[in-house]
């Protein structure tokens, strides 16, 4: 029994045969790679950290050099981010602090009045992260939807010039957004499409299909013909086939897709900048042109950013699980 | 239950001819092989009478029913896939109940038939598991009960053992055979492995290059192959071919004293065949030939085979032709040495190099 080593609940495995022994080289190797991956973490996530905190700073804190690590907290960045305020006269100052001292002021209005300022009426941040939900929402529905059978056809059907009309969809994601938003602008004024909501899901949508339908059309490709021929000689037609055997095994194809598509329509700037002023316009460009009373409101910015970082978020780890296995697709042998 | 009928049946891909016109009838019960190497248009033959593939011309007829231009699901027909093609997110159950759920069946009588195939085919246990954690055995049985649920008329199976470990594919072959004997479906089934349809065929269908070589019964196809193809390609190791001259009811093998007169029955076909032309492919299956000290035939060994229950000695009849022939494993045949042997006549056959057809003997003789 000497060559056998006892580990374990389960029977004493030759020591030779083993395949879970770790040399030193081995662990030195392995850890030198897990700290790799930490220092990329951190140097990934100090953005974000500086964002998250600095949301919850006071604007003294703020813009403080050196950046301040340890602070007291504050809603200050909040209550920017969703109130109009102008600074107020001396004269109108002692007036509202008098008021703080007995309790005719709200909490949001005596943060206010810290930063010697008067609360005018709420922000449009709501209203522009409702914008962006919307357009980026549907835009992003669309062209999900839309790829998944303009793809499926590609990949399934002999579509005549399949090759030009691929890379036709593709060519429209060449040119740089900035060098298309001109003429689309002069195109949107004529159509009377500036500055509507229909305009920006329209756009989105077009843009997102390139991307969206050569992904899905790989996702498509790599799940085999039999599923549904099998499902044709069962009884079924083309178009039950499609729905119950291929979709449900797109279904990770489908989510990485729509996390992709969701990103692109939900971070873009250059068209959202140029393309809308009032009515429809998105909350990148608004939170980056945020300037409040005597310069950049950076308390507010952040929590601006914070508040538009979360519904992605949210997709992300609701889709997490298909992701994961969407990105790896192909790579596994099935 | 059914016949099928392909009438002058052929496919064109852009570029390739997959399947020259062929006809084929196939009784009701009957368990035909397609049999041919790859890309020689036994899958797309299959293909077609499933109607997943058009036809370019000629008819399909499903008991006399025309279904050349059906769809799939109209011609009552079942396919079993090579790599199972079981759908991935449901259980087993559910895969053996699509089909029927396809055709609107109650609850209660889907129940009984899934309950009834799967005791058939011993998989009731599995029934709760998906596809992915069954063995390749396993998932082939499902396949096969999720076709056979159904009672179509014809089964279609497209090298269902393809895919199989060699020790599962020679059990399932055995499970198919009797399945086959149970129902008494008619059943086309395509392979490349001659053993394979040979246990399971009723007939064979050989096929090479897009054209049908020969339609047979397994004896048939092994003894008496229509053309020099099939007798290369039936048989592990193939029929022996040796070119040789023909003079007045004698072959000669040239550069050798090897001489092989014709048995009764072949002159008058030879001589008819042949005309002024004096090239004669002589044919013999391995155990065709018995090694006799005394035998008009000779030949040096060139190597030697145990087989297990029997070897195979590879003889150099001349510089060109090394013929196999199967022997007792007990003997020791020293390479280099010469060998004597003499050929069954009644399993000898001839080819006309020309057109590599086989000359058939006289009847009666």
């Amino acid at each position: 029994m000497a060559n056998f080593e006892q580990t374990g609940p389960g029977k004493p495995v030759l020591e030779a045969t083993r395949v879970d022994k770790v040399t030193p080289g081995y662990r030195l190797g392995h850890n030198l790679r897990a700290l790799f991956v930490v220092i990329l973490a951190i140097v990934g996530l100090i953005p974000v950290f500086v964002m998250i905190i600095t949301a919850f700073k006071t604007r003294p804190d703020a813009i403080h050099v050196p950046p301040k690590l340890i602070f007291t907290p504050s809603l200050e960045g909040l209550v920017f981010l969703f109130t109009e305020r102008a600074s107020a006269s001396p004269s109108r100052l002692e007036e509202l602090k008098k008021a703080a001292e007995g309790v005719q002021l709200s909490l949001v209005d005596r943060i206010a009045l810290n930063a010697g300022q008067e609360i005018t009426g709420p922000s449009d941040y709501v209203f522009r992260l409702r914008n962006s939900l919307i357009i980026a929402g549907i835009s992003t529905l669309l062209s999900v939807v839309l790829a998944i059978f303009s793809a499926y056809a590609f990949s399934r059907y002999g579509v005549k010039g399949k090759g030009d009309l691929l890379f036709f969809i593709l060519s429209t994601r060449m040119l740089p957004a900035v060098v298309v938003t001109v003429p689309l602008f002069l195109m949107y004024t004529q159509l009377k499409l500036h500055d509507t909501h229909i305009g920006m899901i329209l756009l989105y949508t077009v843009f997102n299909l390139s991307l969206a339908v050569w992904l899905m059309k790989g996702f498509f490709d790599e799940i085999p013909r039999e599923y549904e021929e099998a499902a044709l000689v069962d009884g079924y037609t083309r178009m039950q086939a499609f729905f119950k055997i291929v979709l449900p095994q797109a279904v990770t194809g489908i989510a990485a897709t729509t996390v992709f598509c969701l990103i692109f329509a939900w971070n873009e700037y250059a068209f959202a900048l140029m393309l809308t002023s009032e009515k429809a316009r998105t909350a990148p460009p608004s939170i980056a042109t945020m300037l409040g009373i005597g310069g950049i409101e950076w308390t507010a910015i952040a929590a601006g950013s914070l508040g538009f970082l979360i519904p992605v978020v949210i997709v992300t780890f609701a889709l997490r699980n298909y992701l994961l296995r969407g990105v790896t697709f192909g790579a596994v042998r099935k | 239950m059914a016949t099928i009928e392909l009438q002058k049946v052929e496919k064109k891909f852009a570029e390739l001819h997959a399947v020259k016109p062929m006809d084929l009838t196939i009784q009701d019960g009957e368990f035909v092989v397609l049999l041919g190497p790859s890309g020689c248009g036994k899958t797309t033959t299959l293909r077609m009478i499933s109607g997943l593939e058009t036809v370019t011309g000629g008819k399909i007829l499903l008991n006399q029913r025309d279904v050349t231009w059906l769809h799939p699901s109209q011609r009552d027909i079942a396919f079993v896939f090579q790599f199972y093609a079981l759908y991935p997110h449901i259980s087993a159950r559910d895969n053996i109940s699509f089909p029927l759920r396809a055709q609107g069946e109650s609850k209660e009588e889907i129940e009984k038939q899934v309950k009834e195939v799967s005791a058939l085919l011993r998989i009731e246990h599995l029934l709760n598991q998906r596809p992915g954690n069954l063995s390749g055995g396993d998932q082939q049985r499902v396949a096969l009960a999720r076709a056979l649920v159904r009672r179509p008329a014809a089964f279609l199976m497209d090298e269902p053992l393809g895919a199989l470990d060699a020790e599962f594919r020679e059990s399932m072959r055995a499970e198919i055979k009797r399945l086959h004997i149970d129902q008494h479906a008619t059943t086309v089934y395509v392979t490349h492995d001659q053993i394979e349809a040979m246990a399971l065929g009723d007939r064979i269908v050989v096929m090479s290059e897009a054209v049908v070589q020969q339609i047979g019964t397994a004896a048939e196809v092994y003894y008496n192959p229509a053309n020099l193809f099939v007798a290369r390609f039936i048989g592990s190791p193939g029929m022996n071919l040796v070119t040789g001259h023909y003079v007045d009811g004698v072959v000669t093998i040239p550069g050798t004293q090897n001489r092989f007169s014709l048995p009764v029955g072949w002159r008058k076909p030879v001589d008819e065949t042949l005309k002024e032309s004096k090239e004669i492919i002589l044919g013999f299956r391995p155990e065709a030939a018995q090694l006799n000290n005394a035998g008009k035939l000779s030949g040096e060994v060139y190597a030697s085979e145990l087989q297990g229950a029997f070897a195979v000695l590879h003889v150099n009849v001349n510089s060109d032709d090394i013929v196999h022939i199967r022997t007792d494993r007990v003997i020791n045949y020293p390479i280099d040495t010469v060998v004597h042997f003499d050929l069954n006549p009644e399993m000898v056959r001839f080819f006309d190099p020309q057109s590599e057809a086989a000359i058939q003997p006289e009847v009666g003789a």
